[in-house]
């Protein structure tokens, strides 16, 4: 069966505890393992924070987040409209950071690929960002 | 977040309960690294066993602990990190920068070289 949720929520960091929240509730009658949600509430966690540091640079914005289940396979998407990513493919590689002051590690993509199992990001400067992840659960 | 301070000698055990993530991260940086510049100690043990979560904001946390325990010939232990934990751990390389023990009392005796 399918099931399906869409918030959207204040770029405010307090909130992505709120999206972890969120996504954990969602999932729990899929009855996933223990690491399943860990890695998926990360992936978001991940996304979130992009979102609300990069996509708004801490000034404020909307970050909306959906969630589709189609029997155990899960599909999130994170959306902003914020500055937009100028370079994708850097962005996604390990390590890379435009905040290399604000001990910020780069690794963000770099957990999502490896937490889900597959991610989409598209960007457009100054419109946006929207990050679609995939997994199936394996129970 | 809670965080708690203990001081052993040359180093300082930090016990962090909550999630670790960017909304904590800052706060629990800036606690540790004022804590530990006031205790003049070298080393830092942090004991996860009351985390519940860390996302990539806790990575960056780290290695900021990590260099600055690294100015005084130090180093920087991890205590009770969970499976879910050494993931993260593993796909950014902290463990092969910060040593692991499954409890405090381990970590600060090898720490004092017994």
């Amino acid at each position: 069966m399918k099931n399906r949720f869409e918030i959207e929520f204040s770029a405010l960091s307090q909130n992505e505890a709120f999206a972890r929240l969120c996504i954990s509730a969602f999932l729990l009658p899929l009855d996933p393992t223990v690491n399943e949600m860990s890695d998926i509430k990360t992936a978001v966690s991940e996304a979130v924070t992009n979102s609300i540091i990069h996509g708004y640079e801490g000034i404020g914005g909307t970050v909306h987040m959906s969630a589709e289940t189609d029997e155990n396979i899960v599909y999130i998407e994170i959306r902003d409209k914020g500055r937009g990513i100028e370079d994708i493919e850097a962005a996604r590689k390990p390590l890379f950071t435009t905040k290399p002051d604000c001990e910020r590690s780069g690794m963000g993509f770099t957990i999502m690929e490896a937490f889900m199992d597959k991610i989409t990001v598209v960007s457009e400067k100054d419109k946006g960002t929207k990050v679609t992840m995939t997994k199936k659960l394996r129970g | 977040m809670n965080i708690n301070y203990k001081k052993d000698g040359a180093t300082l055990l930090v016990t962090l309960g909550g999630d670790i993530d960017h909304h904590t991260a800052q706060e629990i940086s800036d606690g540790i690294a004022r804590s530990f510049r006031h205790s003049h100690c070298k080393n830092i043990v942090i004991d996860f066993s009351g985390v519940n979560f860390m996302d990539s904001s806790g990575i960056g946390m780290l290695i900021g602990r990590y260099k600055e325990t690294e100015i005084f010939g130090g180093a920087l232990a991890a205590v009770s990190v969970s499976s879910e934990l050494m993931k993260i751990f593993r796909i950014s390389g902290l463990n092969k920068i910060i040593d692991c023990y499954d409890n405090a009392r381990l970590a600060l005796s090898a720490l004092r070289g017994e």
